[in-house]
């Protein structure tokens, strides 16, 4: 268990939510400009759950698999993926985190144990429980709501479960599939699913106090779900808003955190621009 | 009598398991005949591990598992079924080195075989992930051939697909390439239809025709050797190409590249253009020694 001392556990999760939000602004502007010319996934909105996880995994020294699929650039971030091998990425240069080769969507970074991404949404739940399997260590797997739909994942959950593999599921939940919202899509939610196959499982917003509570006691112990609300700034792919007001987790915690929140804010966004400038 | 086949890649099986603590996968392994009797009796603590029912998922776990340096085999009872079980193998692991330098190195063993079981479950299936980059596919029917497709598989880091036959696990003779000479015509059999192959060139050959062999096993990637494309170009009638997956495949796209580097006929006799339904009358079998027989002398007739 974490010795949990909630300021500095919200501070440490904030800096690197941080870097994921700026890096993200910066990238944004970059697709607005078509200076990038692929499809980008954004995930500024949704780096609080990622973020909180890199932040407990780090404090109970655990160094797990990692295997995001399309929106992963938080992911990498907050789990301390070289951040200049990622900028070089998104520029498809060869010394790019993937060698130029994986764009935004099938990034990876040995050095954190990140694998890469095919672009077939939930295939990294498969693979990742067959890596776990077979290396029996600790892994966590982020996918979204929709792609928890794919039969191929509900499979996966059912064997890790029969298994009792030492996974994380983390379901990225920010409602859509593209722009069709879950409601229109299913009427069961990913915590009875889960419950169905015998997992551990919640449902929950991402606060970073929220995130920490439900993982903490048995995180990698046994199979677990957890479905985190969270809401996307911009467009599935590209730069653009679904829509103009949409509540941001990071400004929430920002102004709860107040002046050390700020300072790390402003510094952090000065230094990721001249990084990007730079690289 | 000499080995089996099934011997053979039993053998292979345990001594990969123990020596390379590499794990076995597949669904109703431990049972049911133990695979056709290739595969040794020995379950999940020795590295034989029974998959969920869930084709597409169980592909995605192999590839888990070979991202993690175990090497595994992957072992598909039906090869109508690498339409489900290879979604994730051709497109994360073998894809997996080029895109981040992370091998992914495994052995599918897909089994073919025919006779009324359908439209999915008869027949070799390989076309459908023929083209795909990053897999190299084998179809050994001899002991020896399949002896040098594992050795080869232990110096590599790529995946493999075994294309195997159950006709062929009670195997134990060789086959011999014989292209000495000027040929009338030269078949070149994959998979099944190289017995029947076989048993057509001798016919064809008492009858006074002269008839050389190729017997393809190394399938993706497919080179031509300098020997075989002397003795193309030689021959009278160019080549009759026969399998047990359907023309419009890698049949076709194989004597293309012949067609290229000969400029001969190249001929292709695999299974008709239609759905196999499961009664015998509506079957689709690939060709026997008959009907290559008659496709042989049609060609060589048309090209005098």
């Amino acid at each position: 268990m974490i010795n949990y001392n909630k300021k500095n556990f919200l501070l440490d999760v904030f800096k690197k939510a941080s870097i994921c939000r700026h890096f993200e602004n910066e990238v944004f502007k970059r697709v607005s400009g078509k200076e990038i010319n692929f499809p980008v996934y954004l995930s500024a909105g949704q780096e609080y759950a990622p973020a909180t996880i890199a932040q407990i995994a780090q404090q109970k020294k655990i160094k797990p698999l990692i295997f995001g699929q399309h929106r992963g650039h938080s992911i990498f971030l907050s789990f301390g993926g070289n951040i200049i091998k990622l900028i070089k990425e998104l520029k498809g240069k060869k010394d790019g985190c993937t060698y130029g080769m994986g764009g935004s969507l099938s990034i990876h970074s040995t050095q954190i144990n990140m694998y890469g991404h095919d672009g077939f949404m939930g295939s990294n739940a498969c693979i990742g429980t067959g890596a776990c399997f077979s290396s029996n260590k600790p892994t966590v797997i982020f996918i979204g709501d929709a792609a928890l739909e794919e039969d191929y994942v509900l499979a996966s959950l059912s064997w890790v479960s029969k298994k009792k593999l030492p996974i994380l599921f983390v379901v990225d939940d920010n409602n859509y599939a593209v722009l069709t919202k879950k409601e229109e899509r299913r009427d069961w939610n990913a915590k009875e699913l889960a419950k169905a196959f015998k997992i551990e499982a919640h449902d929950i917003k991402d606060e970073p106090k929220n995130i920490l509570q439900s993982i903490n006691k048995n995180l990698f112990k046994k199979p677990m779900l957890v479905n985190i609300h969270t809401n996307r700034i911009f467009w599935h792919a590209g730069a653009g808003k679904d829509q103009e007001k949409v509540f941001d987790r990071y400004l929430q915690q920002k102004k709860q955190l107040g002046s050390k929140a700020e300072t790390i804010d402003v510094q952090t966004k000065k230094k990721i621009r001249l990084l990007w400038a730079k690289n | 009598m000499g080995k089996e086949l099934r011997e053979t890649i039993k053998e292979i099986t345990y001594k990969h398991l123990k020596k390379n603590k590499s794990q076995v996968f597949g669904q109703n392994l431990t049972g049911v005949g133990w695979v056709a009797g290739t595969l040794p009796k020995l379950y999940e603590k020795d590295g034989v591990i029974e998959l969920p029912m869930a084709d597409v998922a169980g592909g995605g776990i192999v590839t888990g598992s070979a991202l993690m340096g175990r090497k595994p085999i992957y072992i598909i009872r039906y090869q109508g079924y690498n339409w489900f079980n290879c979604i994730f193998i051709v497109n994360y692991a073998c894809k997996s080195n080029a895109i981040w330098k992370i091998p992914c190195p495994m052995i599918i063993r897909g089994i073919a075989s025919e006779g009324s079981i359908g439209p999915v479950a008869g027949s070799a299936h390989l076309s459908v992930i023929y083209k795909m980059p990053g897999i190299k596919i084998f179809s050994p029917m001899t002991n020896k051939e399949y002896i040098n497709v594992y050795k080869k598989f232990t110096k590599s880091k790529d995946v493999f697909y075994i294309s195997e036959h159950r006709q062929s696990y009670s195997n134990t003779k060789e086959f011999k390439n014989e292209i000495k000479g000027k040929k009338d015509l030269i078949l070149m059999p994959i998979s099944v239809t190289r017995f029947e192959a076989e048993k057509a060139k001798n016919i064809l050959e008492k009858r006074g025709l002269k008839v050389g062999i190729i017997h393809l096993v190394n399938l993706k990637p497919f080179t031509l050797e300098k020997r075989w494309i002397t003795a193309i170009k030689k021959s009278k009638s160019g080549v009759l190409m026969t399998d047990n997956d359907y023309n419009d495949g890698i049949l076709r796209t194989l004597a293309h590249q012949i067609i290229e580097k000969t400029n001969k006929n190249v001929s292709v006799l695999g299974l008709d253009d239609r759905t196999a339904g499961h009664h015998k009358k509506v079957d689709n079998l690939p060709p026997d020694q008959f009907q290559i027989i008659k496709k042989a002398i049609s060609i060589i007739k048309r090209s005098k």
